[in-house]
């Protein structure tokens, strides 16, 4: 839990009398905040007014769409660890961080969300711009909390801090009236210190831990499954020694990508309905399932009925509901993962496992032959996204970070592309919101202004987002923008062809002249059509100081392979 | 197979709870046969006494789905033999079918139901049991003429041995992480 303890929270040693509003201000910088997301508005603007006084301490990005400062805010947390904070004003303010914060719920993502109310004595009353946002984001949050009375405030800040990064983290959403950011209090900042209704971690069990280990040194074809459970621990070396010891080949979710090394002997690739073809083979065929801080999700395992009925199942996780609901385990190991992993690196014999890795190895020639190869080295003229990832790969020498949007796009990233540090990948997993990754790329880049960050979107997702080239233009945030340009919505046509007859039901994008709207925000530019231009157009976009913006004609019609078609079992993964 | 299970959520005493309690069943569209809020024995823990009928397997994914619930405290499901367990209804009916000392009153006495009020127009009948009890008892009077009819929802006791406290105490005691 290392990883996300990041934020300050300091107490206050002396009581300041002060508005609602600027107790806001005083509670977030109290965190350890120094950046936020937001856009104002009429409910919010007292605290926008305390803002004006702390721009050196609390730094705000003004988004050009509340969804926007909701990505923003998760692509800073993913990529930093901390608490991402956005801001809204009542109504539709508030309802436009709706999707965003359904996407950080499904995807664990800590965010803190703070949107202004109609006065107290006007709610209920269909006031202008009032809108129920806890009713309404009471099911896609951790916890919310409408605040009335000043008093409240830097209580439920610091309650929403640590509930937004503790146990299994997630959005919290404080609502606040505009009388009560009027309203004077005796500010004092104490950090929240938990509470009797809510667990961070279930206490390990050794009896557990040693069942499990005894299931691993019995294990012939053991096979590990790891998901962002690794990296939300900040147990990625504790989880490199465990499987290095075991000799257990291991295969990510796409959340829990870049937690291990690409290239490492014992990462045998992606899961899921267009991973890799050995692990998802192979998950039928181990005899120990070991899964790490995953949740079986059904992009994951397919047809559940028929998903590795043969093994035994160890899972380790830290929500004590994750447990027995997709998958039964035989043996769950509740806690944290990086303690729990720990504990397993000391009672795990050392083996290697080397006719069982062998599979995997005949396996993935087999994909790089009928796929992989033909993906990175096609024969037509036409480019394909796997060339332009695999470029990317080479001149960032597999530094960056790398944030996808949801299409083919994001599948061949994640397919593709090589990661040689953790936090690397950020993608929206378990909601799959097309226009994600423009704004969550900024958010990173913020987050680690030393690293490359580069969006790859597609050209129907660009669009859901779009208006966020203003916020780079404003900020001059360098990040580089990759549009596959297929015009089409890939990844819904690729499934019209496979399952629909090809009948391509308002899937073709008539897209405008994307360089002449990017040339209008001032960013630079560049088009690529033909397989020659590509390399020299991607180096030039890294070693490029300020944000650039590159457009590649991808093949309209290519298809994202292998699959597991839905309702398909896992090893019926089809090569083409 | 599905059955009858009580599901007892003891919470936070916080506005807002019992609609997040509420969509862990609506979400997973499970109806809800009857909820029923009080207090606890303990001095600010909230009860709901939840009624529904499905499945083991989806009764239990559900009750870790509200313990997961920040400010839930607990949740357990029983079965019905595993609880002690009432309903309240009340029957407002003519006074005059009463009074003709007929059959009326004496189904009144025979399912051991109580005249609470009695008024010139109309006398209110309280009846606790079961629920097929206080329907007995509303299918017997029906025919002479019910005014207004209600049934509580289910409220119930636990027979396992656990106490309430004894968890409250061993959360509190709990190393906050
Ligand atoms: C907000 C939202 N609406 C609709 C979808 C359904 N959807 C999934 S992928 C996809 C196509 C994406 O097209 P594009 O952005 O061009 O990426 P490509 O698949 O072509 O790489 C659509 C419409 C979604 N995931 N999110
Ligand atoms: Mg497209």
């Amino acid at each position: 839990m290392e990883a996300l303890e990041l934020t300050s929270n300091k107490e206050t040693k002396t009581v300041k009398q002060m508005s609602g509003a600027q107790a806001v201000v005083h509670s977030l910088i109290a965190e350890g905040v120094d950046l936020i997301f937001g856009y104002p508005g009429g409910a919010i603007m007292p605290v926008y007014d305390a803002l004006y006084d702390y721009e050196n301490e609390l730094n705000h990005v003004l988004v050009r769409h509340e969804q926007g400062a909701t990505h923003a805010a998760q692509g800073y947390a993913r990529a930093s660890g901390k608490v991402g904070v956005c801001i809204a004003t009542s109504g539709p303010g508030a309802t436009n961080l709706i999707t965003g914060i359904a996407d950080a719920q499904i995807d664990s993502t800590p965010m803190v969300c703070i949107t202004g109310q109609v006065a107290s004595h006007l709610l209920g009353t269909d006031a202008f711009q009032e809108t129920d946002v806890i009713g309404i984001s009471m099911p896609v949050t951790k916890w919310n909390y409408q605040v009335t009375k000043a008093s409240e405030i830097p209580g439920a800040i610091a309650k929403a801090f640590y509930i937004a990064r503790t146990g299994k983290p997630g959005p919290v959403l404080i609502d606040i009236t505009k009388d009560a950011q009027f309203e004077t209090l005796e500010f004092s900042y104490k950090p929240f210190k938990g509470m009797r209704s809510y667990v961070t971690c279930p206490s390990l069990n050794l009896s557990k831990i040693k069942e499990a280990a005894g299931l691993i040194n019995t294990a012939k074809r053991p096979l590990v499954l790891f998901g962002q459970g690794v990296i939300l621990s900040g147990a990625e070396s504790e989880f490199r020694r465990f499987i290095e010891k075991a000799g257990l080949p291991s295969a990510w979710t796409i959340m829990g990508l870049s937690a291990l090394d690409s290239d490492h002997y014992l990462n045998v690739g992606m899961l899921g309905m267009h991973g890799n073809y050995a692990p998802n083979k192979l998950t039928n065929e181990c005899d120990v399932l070991i899964a790490v801080g995953m949740r079986f999700d059904d992009r994951v395992t397919g047809d559940l009925s028929r998903y590795a009925k043969q093994a035994k199942v160890i899972h380790l996780e830290i929500d004590p509901a994750e447990v027995d609901k997709n998958v039964k385990a035989d043996v769950a190991v509740l806690g944290d993962a990086k303690a729990s992993l720990k504990l397993l690196y000391n009672l795990v014999e050392e083996e290697e496992h080397k006719d069982w890795l062998e599979e995997f190895r005949k396996l993935e020639f087999e994909e790089y032959t009928e796929v992989i190869h033909q993906e990175l080295n096609p024969n037509g003229e036409d480019l394909t996204m796997g060339e332009v990832v695999s470029s990317i790969n080479e001149y960032s020498k597999g530094k960056a970070i790398v944030v996808t949007d949801v299409g083919q796009h994001q599948m061949v990233s994640c397919r593709y592309a090589k990661f040689k540090q953790t936090r690397s990948l950020i993608t929206s997993g378990g909601l799959g919101t097309m226009g994600f990754c423009l704004p969550a790329a900024i958010g990173a880049k913020f987050a680690a202004p030393n690293r490359e960050v580069v969006a790859i979107i597609g050209d129907g997702g660009f669009q859901m987002t779009i208006q966020e080239l203003g916020t780079i233009f404003q900020t001059k945030t360098p990040v580089k923008i990759v549009v596959l340009n297929n015009e089409f919505l890939g990844m819904v046509r690729q499934w019209q062809e496979l399952f629909f007859d090809k009948r391509y039901a308002s899937t073709t994008m008539v897209n405008p002249d994307f360089q002449q709207i990017v040339k209008g925000y001032e960013i630079k530019t560049k088009k690529v059509t033909e397989r020659e231009q590509l390399n020299s157009a991607v180096k030039e976009m890294l070693e490029f100081e300020g944000a650039y913006f590159l457009e590649v004609r991808v093949g309209k019609e290519n298809n994202v392979f292998p699959m597991v078609p839905t309702g398909a079992s896992v090893s019926e993964i089809r090569l083409k | 197979m599905k059955r009858r299970y009580t599901i007892s959520v003891f919470t936070e005493d916080i506005v807002g709870l019992l609609n997040r309690v509420t969509i862990v069943f609506t979400r997973r569209k499970i109806n809800i046969e009857s909820i029923a809020a009080s207090d606890s024995e303990v001095k600010g823990i909230h009860r709901y006494t939840i009624v529904v009928t499905e499945s083991e397997d989806t009764v239990g994914k559900v009750t870790l789905q509200l313990e997961k619930q920040v400010e839930v405290i607990k949740a357990v499901y029983h079965l019905d033999e595993e609880v002690i367990h009432q309903e309240i209804a009340l029957f407002k009916v003519p006074t005059s079918i009463l009074l003709q000392g007929g059959e009326a009153e004496h189904i009144v006495r025979s399912h051991h139901a109580r005249v609470l009020s009695v008024e010139a127009q109309f006398t209110v009948i309280e009846k606790t049991g079961h629920k097929h009890e206080t329907q007995k008892l509303f299918e017997e009077l029906e025919p002479f003429g019910i005014l207004e009819f209600v049934r509580s929802g289910r409220v119930a006791i636990t027979k396992p041995m656990r106490t309430l406290t004894s968890i409250v105490n061993e959360l509190e005691n709990k190393q906050y992480s």
